[in-house]
């Protein structure tokens, strides 16, 4: 397998102008004749689908939900990144640029992240022109907030909606163009496979979630927009029907997997209650700019957060980073809060907890000021703690939130595959070890809008690309595949339901490759997967046919693709030994607990390669910092 | 806490469903509705039956998809919540609650709980959007938009299109979901070119999928999760008379960018 990342010579300022001077296009009369496959129906899916659709391919999208508006995109509370500099305060394309890359600790390509942050500007008229109702000023003019990890105010944003306006703005863009027939939505569909054909991505093969019909679908060329795998931990701030089963398969069929390990925790979420618990909820991390985390001093004290006096009291970020307190970026801030539970100091139920505490703000600039900024927040912690946040601090305990980690692209976000793209989370490319708070979203679009209905058309244009029926070989067997792993899950009928499987092996990797990972851990998490995985196939419950709508089987499969992906998993963090970023081993730290990365060994993507039978096989992209200098990434 | 759980069973859309009743045990104040109800189907699951079929996924009130009536109410008893926000310390111990799908024409049944709410979509697709192609947008503050517009603009796109206001509506009309998309963009000046025909495009659609017409008795929004106020329905009358107006004069009035949007 060769890794070529494609990025173009030259400076850095015009490598994308010039990439997309060279690239060949598809005349209009032959884009009628193409037909492209987009699976997935978030911010990068939609945006991908509907651009597609108004540059005249030939278009068939899907999700698997019951609408394209749900994809989880639409639970992106913060904002979105943009580096439009209208607040003056010193923000240029280079700075954007610099905190990315920075802010994922020196893991990314700089060609990517520099093209991320030319584009992020145009993202934000695009949004504008679709009708996105973002935050405006009294003078009419665009709103911006901060964000952790900065010192500029770049963030745009709806209330704490963001990531629904922009959705619903591409689903708006993408409805125009279902409407003109370019588009072919296809909801509740889930893919189930990836089809090659000499050697190219030709085709999937997909389950109608209502009615149980397997079938093939052909195209020229495939795009993944399927997000990321959180919910490999069971329980994750992700919606219960993301899932890893689309990457994973595409994964089976050659397309490279890389900085699997690369998995962010976020810091701000409500802490686990019972073992009912179906998911985790995220309070956003806006709540930093003005709560102080803390913890009482002395170990396992029960006291009422307001008997403890100032001076009993350790404001944990602000003393270990004086210089961003509370708005270190979230890696930081979640070990942080682990290593203060982890001496016996944290809050709540099973010292699993510390406060977020707004006294301050609320003496300082009153009750309606916090009321007006985080009232929906203050809110949806009572309705789901039954606590009143305006009284006693909140409690938090990091989660599951975010995949750096994904499929392996180049640089016009073609995977190891040829005619597979892979498009927003699901691909591995801008954000390295660490992600910055909103730029997820801006990430997704960048790909969806603006990247990536250049870059496909190149290979279009160029590639080979016979006509394929679904009559051929290829399809045929991968439709066998598809149908004989139902009926493997149905005819188990043991004892045990999926559900029972996923929170054995999200405590299993939470345990061993959370937020903090060690050798000893990993390699007996190695021995733990695959016992549990030959188990899940021994004593699986699948009710139900496969020729209905049956929600269990469809949980199953996701589920069992879980039990595979989860030993790449570890086998990447094991493979990494440093501390980079996300990734922390505990064998690579320095005296008082800060990561230690490792330039001379590390300084390269790890792209895994499937083999059947044996372990994943490891390729090395290594980056090269031509523009910036890897420093020691402090926030001290 | 326990509680006695009468749930709608139905196979499919051909077969006739009926109510069953579960015992939910073991059941603690600080658990969600929605997990309540996994953890009844898991029982299901272990004993080899087909558990209770509902749509949930982002379970934080924002992706719309979980849609039960719970004892008659949408949403279920308090106000501006979604299912999935909902907890069991609302309820007293022992209760008896009753759980139904979504229930209207357009809305046809799939599973148990589970309808199809494509219509929705498919609302939308007759013109709830601004047919402007990808690149070349001006700058986002080329237009100037006062802060009371933007807020009441983001008001009506708060809708998360979960359909509770035509399942509340005993006409199972859609007026308060095609009011919300129509004033949205109604109030930002990038929506204003495409007004006349998107308002009547979109109410076409609405008969087209065999939703009834409003009767102005605001069920839809006091179940709303998003409390989208029935100010937006006054709204879409407005638009639609408006474009009447406009239609019947031509030529067509100026459309300025800078024009008040009332």
């Amino acid at each position: 397998m060769e890794l070529d990342s494609k990025i173009p010579p030259g400076p850095l300022e015009t490598k994308w102008d010039r990439r997309r001077f060279t690239e060949k296009l598809v005349s209009p009369n032959n884009k009628r004749k193409i037909t492209v496959i987009v699976v997935g129906t978030g911010l990068a899916g939609a945006s991908a689908a509907s651009t597609l659709g108004q540059l005249g391919y030939q278009v068939e999208c899907f999700c698997f939900q019951d609408s394209p508006r749900r994809a989880h995109s639409i639970a992106a509370q913060g904002g979105i990144n943009a580096a439009k500099n209208y607040q003056d305060d010193g923000d240029s394309v280079g700075r954007l640029f610099y905190d990315t890359i920075k802010g994922g600790d020196f893991r990314s390509r700089e060609a990517n992240v520099y093209r991320l942050a030319q584009v992020s500007t145009q993202i934000i008229d695009q949004c504008v022109a679709l009708g996105v109702p973002f935050a405006r000023e009294y003078g009419g003019q665009l709103a911006n907030r901060s964000f952790g990890g900065v010192q500029v105010s770049r963030t745009f944003y709806c209330r704490g909606q963001t990531g629904q306006q922009l959705l619903l703005g591409a689903y708006s863009a993408l409805c125009w163009q279902i409407e003109r027939r370019q588009v072919t939505m296809r909801p509740r569909t889930e893919m189930l496979d990836l089809v090659m054909v000499d050697g190219q991505a030709r085709g999937i093969v997909a389950r109608d979630l209502v009615t149980g019909r397997v079938s093939i679908h052909t195209a020229h060329a495939v795009v993944l927009a399927t997000g990321g795998y959180s919910n490999v931990y069971y329980l994750s701030t992700n919606a219960s029907g993301s899932n890893v089963t689309a990457t994973y398969r595409a994964w089976k069929q050659g397309a490279a997997f890389a900085n699997p390990c690369f998995t962010q925790i976020h810091p701000t979420a409500i802490p686990p209650g019972d073992a009912h618990q179906a998911k985790l909820t995220l309070m956003s991390e806006s709540l930093r700019n003005d709560g102080r985390l803390w913890v009482p001093t002395m170990r396992a004290d029960h006291r009422c957060p307001g008997d403890i006096p100032d001076g009993e009291r350790d404001y944990f970020l602000e003393r270990r980073y004086p210089r961003f307190g509370n708005l270190v970026p979230r890696d930081l801030a979640s070990r942080a809060v682990k290593a203060a539970c982890d001496e016996g100091r944290g809050v709540g139920p099973g010292g699993h907890g510390v406060y977020l505490d707004f006294a301050d703000v609320l003496g300082q600039q009153g009750l309606d000021v916090v009321r007006e900024r985080y009232g929906n927040l203050f809110d949806m912690y009572q309705r789901i703690t039954g606590e009143d946040a305006y009284q006693a601090p909140m409690r938090i305990y990091p989660a599951p939130h975010y995949t750096m980690g994904g499929l392996w692209v180049d640089y016009n976000l073609m995977s190891t595959v040829p005619g597979l793209f892979v498009i927003g989370e699901a691909n591995f490319a801008d954000h390295g070890a660490n992600r910055l708070g909103a730029s997820s979203l801006m990430q997704g679009l960048a790909d969806g809008y603006f990247i990536l209905p250049y870059t496909i058309g190149h290979y279009l244009a160029t590639a080979k690309l016979t006509p394929v029926g679904e009559d051929r070989q290829e399809f045929r067997s991968a439709l066998q595949r598809v149908m004989s792993r139902i009926s493997r899950l149905l005819k188990v009928k043991g004892s045990r339901t999926a559900a029972s499987f996923h929170r054995e092996v999200g405590r299993l990797l939470w345990n061993h490759c959370g937020m903090s990972r060690n050798e000893e851990g990993l390699k007996s998490a190695l021995t733990s997967i695959p016992a549990l995985r030959d188990e899940f196939w021994r004593d699986v419950m699948v009710p139900g046919s496969g020729e209905a709508f049956n929600q269990e089987l469809e949980y199953a499969g996701r589920v069992a693709d879980y039990l595979e992906f989860a030993e790449l998993l570890c086998h990447d963090a094991l493979h990494r030994e440093e501390s980079c970023g996300a990734h922390f081993r505990e064998e690579y730290q320095t005296d008082d607990g800060e990561p230690q990365r490792d330039d001379s060994r590390f300084a390269h993507v790890a792209a895994w390669e499937y083999r059947e039978g044996t372990s994943p096989v490891l390729h090395k992209e290594s980056l090269a910092f031509e523009f910036v200098q890897p420093t020691t990434r402090s926030y001290q | 806490m326990k509680f006695t759980l009468n749930i709608w069973r139905q196979k499919g859309p051909e077969e006739r469903g009926r109510f069953v009743t579960y015992e939910a045990r073991d059941v603690s104040s600080d658990m969600s509705f929605l997990e309540m109800l996994d953890s009844v189907n898991q029982g299901l699951i272990a004993k080899g039956e087909e558990p209770v079929a509902f749509e949930q996924d982002c379970r934080e009130g924002i992706c719309g998809s979980c849609s039960l009536v719970i004892n008659g109410i949408p949403h279920g008893p308090d106000r501006g919540m979604t299912t999935c926000q909902l907890y069991m310390r609302r309820f007293p111990d022992g209760a008896v609650i009753t759980i139904e799908p979504w229930r209207a024409r357009a809305f046809p049944l799939i599973k148990d709980l589970v309808v199809d709410r494509r219509a929705l979509d498919r609302i939308i697709q007759a013109g709830g959007y601004i047919s402007v192609h990808t690149g070349g947008a001006v700058d986002g503050n080329v237009l100037l938009i006062s802060k009371e517009q933007a807020e009441t603009a983001m008001d009506a796109a708060a809708c998360i299109g979960c359909g509770a206001c035509v399942a509340a509506c005993k006409n199972a009309s859609p007026a308060l979901f095609v009011g919300a998309k129509v004033s949205h963009l109604a109030f930002l000046p990038q929506g204003r070119p495409e007004r006349t025909n998107r308002v009547k495009a979109m109410l076409e659609a609405v008969d087209r999928e065999g939703f009834g017409s409003c009767g102005n008795q605001n069920e839809c929004e006091a179940v709303c999760p998003k409390r989208i106020s029935v100010r937006f329905i006054a709204i879409l009358n407005r638009e639609y008379l408006r474009a009447g107006v406009v239609e019947s004069s031509l030529p067509a009035e100026p459309e300025s960018p800078h024009a008040e949007s009332t």
